[in-house]
């Protein structure tokens, strides 16, 4: 290898590190604008989901013409491909280079547990409108994040109460997708439904890059009672085709959390869906005069109804011009814009009233809703509210983070 | 022979010299992806060990380079270990996994090394991924503090900084470059050459084949792990997207832009690929087709990536 070579090599990866210098708008002090720093995965596998969020966050701020206390709002969107450590460099990103007064935004847990030490150092206003982790709010909070969306075993505790309530099922088998959001939405179901006079009697895990449910559905215990899944996108509409193909639909009624029928994957399913019950702490058929107006503006903007992930993002997106409105459009102030973002407190947002707990968790209702076809169309009927649940249901905060966090194993399997 | 070691210092002093002095004026983004650039070129350059030098393609690398970040994160965060021990932790684990899958991997050859490395590197994803009470499984392990080299005139907390980090991974990534280079060097590079042309004449001529390509594994892995270390605490977080195919695979797309067996190559190649993928997704959501666009076109017009394509203009 010459000489020239080697200059030539070198000099193209220092152009490039220039180009990053040079190229990129920095920020002008005069006009300046508001800027939100968004993450969402607009490619890979999850960028239907990234869309919605997209759609969701921009349909508020057009709403509002982009402009808060007197300054307009800019919204930076970056692409994380659905994958942690590029959402993590995007965040660096956000912050170093466009100076973000606020970051917003992630899908994957992950992304969240990796935001949390980045936005404590950097002293920076963050939300998280979708993930969901159980200790992002529990046992590892962070003092400068706050939860717009829900977490995990919020609704399904809502549904192990209802379940016991409502229905004569005592025996319940779990199927659920083998990762830390299916492990939580299950230890949360069977916490409540268990302490309620129930059993899990089996919990089926299943790898996230299945593409066969057959060999999972057949191991279901023919004794019980019913059955409650827990997937989302493309495995959610493949468990649906098979619960049914595999016989068991007619024979094991279906309990399901929230993203198991949400709206982002039941206009691609069949009848193999009617009669699913499920919770979620949304629904897009809910009622209430906000939810009407955004679903209808939203199926205006994006062609399609909105999913659980369309309607956290609007309402992240209000929760943040809030708190905007409330500290007077000082964002640079970042103490009182978090203060401002953790006062915020709304009845009319579309999923309804919403309040924050100290641990940076949103108290809001819980719906357990049941899949039904209206007009032609499958929609998620509400069926009973629980009006503002905490993520720690009806138990005593610190007792309850005594407990470890619902693992894979934990609540142990008893009835095994 | 004689042309190219001058060359490669030269390259290596100019290019390093360049980076130091430009540092300085670089907005703190560019810098951090300047760092990444550093520590994920010796993930490839380590990678051309086998893939360049010795004519073996692994797609595994990413295993150890993710077994010693897992190291880092898990000494840092649960016992606050300190930079020598974990620097030594993550190096040797990654070393000690490597002899163990190179004694299964190293049997065979062409495909089939392809798919006993994409066996085992999913062996290390898997567990990465489900032997949650060690790694948090899909969570990851967040929080993991940047060295404190431990250094009585040194600040603690001088790290945090992105240019003494930097300057930190530069050096980093120099010792690398210069073990290296002497290894690839010496005459032992030099029989790992030989393998790569045959290795059938490199038998009859005496040499024990499988013990080269064994230890040049073990080097691999080993320099993978180096590079994992300075990945745990750059990025502050590991997960199981560490250890997982698309690294490792990423990892040989930097060798083959690059130029395979020219070390710096690859070292170039990891570098575009990571300002390609942070830089140009910024302008555009269709960031991956000209990423794509990159590697087709360097297959077409440069089959021996761009180290080889500059070569030949030059000779």
């Amino acid at each position: 290898m010459s000489r020239r070579t080697l200059a030539l090599l070198g000099l193209v990866a220092f152009l490039l590190a220039l180009v990053a210098g040079l190229g990129t708008p920095t920020a002008r002090a005069q006009s300046s604008p508001i800027k939100i720093g968004f993450l969402s995965p607009l490619t890979g596998a999850a960028s239907a989901l990234g869309k919605d969020m997209l759609n969701g966050t921009e349909l508020y701020l057009d709403e509002i013409n982009r402009t808060v206390a007197g300054r307009k709002i800019e919204l930076i969107v970056e692409d994380t491909e659905g994958n942690t450590q590029t959402a993590l460099t995007k965040a660096r990103k956000l912050v170093d280079q466009d100076h973000v007064h606020i970051l917003s935004g992630g899908l994957l847990a992950s992304t969240g547990y990796a935001i949390h030490p980045f936005a404590e150092a950097q002293k920076i206003p963050t939300t998280y409108p979708v993930m969901s982790s159980d200790d992002l709010t529990q046992r590892k909070p962070a003092k400068w994040v706050v939860r717009t969306g829900w977490n995990s075993s919020q609704s399904t505790h809502a549904l192990g109460d209802w379940v016991i309530k409502n229905t004569k099922y005592r025996k319940i088998a779990a199927v659920a997708a083998d990762y830390a959001f299916g492990w939580e939405s299950v230890g949360g179901f069977q916490r409540t439904f268990e302490e309620g006079g129930g059993q899990i009697v089996q919990k089926v895990w299943v790898p996230l890059n299945t593409n066969d449910f057959a060999p999972f559905l057949s191991q279901v215990k023919r004794d019980a009672d019913a059955v409650f899944a827990v997937f989302f996108g493309k495995l959610a509409l493949q468990f649906m085709k098979e619960y049914e193909n595999s016989g068991l639909k007619g024979r094991l009624p279906l309990f399901s959390n929230g993203t198991t029928v949400d709206e982002s994957v039941l206009p691609q399913m069949g009848d193999e869906a009617l009669g699913t019950i499920s919770t979620l702490h949304y629904s897009a058929a809910l009622e209430n005069p906000t939810n009407q107006r955004f679903a209808k503006a939203f199926e205006a903007k994006a062609g399609k109804i909105p999913s659980y992930y369309a309607e956290t993002c609007y309402t992240n997106a209000r929760w943040i011009a809030e708190a905007i409105k409330a500290v007077g459009g000082k964002v640079e102030d970042r103490e009182a814009l978090l203060a401002a973002l953790r006062k915020v407190e709304l009845k009319d947002f579309p999923r309804g009233p919403v309040k924050i707990d100290a641990f940076g968790n949103p108290v809001q209702n819980v719906y357990i809703r049941k899949v039904e076809r209206v007009g032609g169309k499958l929609q998620n009927s509400v069926v009973f509210t629980y009006p503002s649940v905490s993520q720690f249901w009806k138990y005593n905060p610190e007792e309850y983070l005594k407990t470890p966090l619902y693992t894979r194993d934990y609540p142990p399997c008893k009835a095994c | 022979m004689m042309r190219r070691g001058p060359s490669m210092l030269i390259g290596v002093t100019v290019v390093a010299a360049l980076a130091a002095v430009v540092a300085p004026w670089l907005p703190s983004y560019p810098l951090t992806l300047l760092t990444q650039a550093m520590i994920v070129a010796i993930l490839a350059m380590s990678l051309d060990v086998l893939l360049g030098f010795t004519g073996l393609p692994s797609l595994g690398h990413a295993a150890y380079f993710g077994v010693a970040a897992y190291a880092v994160a898990i000494l840092t965060t649960e016992r606050q270990s300190g930079f020598v021990l974990c620097l030594v932790a993550g190096i040797v684990i990654a070393a000690v996994t490597a002899a163990l899958f190179g004694l299964i991997a190293i049997r065979a050859t062409g495909t089939y090394f392809l798919m006993i490395t994409l066996a085992l590197g999913m062996v290390v994803w898997g567990l990465a991924f489900r032997w949650v009470s060690l790694t948090k499984g899909d969570n990851g392990i967040s929080g993991v503090p940047r060295p404190d080299l431990g250094l009585p005139w040194v600040d603690p907390g001088l790290m945090w900084k992105p240019l003494p980090f930097f300057y930190f991974s530069l050096v980093c990534a120099l010792v690398a470059v210069a073990l290296l280079g002497v290894i690839v060097r010496s005459p032992f590079g030099m029989s790992l050459k030989g393998i790569r042309e045959s290795e059938s004449r490199m038998r009859i001529l005496g040499y024990n084949v499988w013990l080269h390509k064994y230890l040049a594994f073990i080097i691999a892995g080993t320099f993978a792990g180096f590079s994992g270390v300075l990945w745990a605490y750059y990025n502050g977080f590991v997960s199981p997207v560490d250890v997982q195919l698309v690294t490792s695979v990423e990892a040989l797309l930097m060798v083959a832009l690059g130029g395979q067996g020219t070390l710096l190559g690859p070292a170039a190649g990891a570098a575009i690929i990571v300002f390609l993928k942070n830089f140009v997704s910024v302008y555009t959501k269709r960031w991956l087709l000209i990423l794509g666009a990159v590697y087709i076109g360097v297959i077409l017009f440069a089959p021996r990536g761009l180290a080889g394509a500059f070569h030949r203009r030059s000779s």
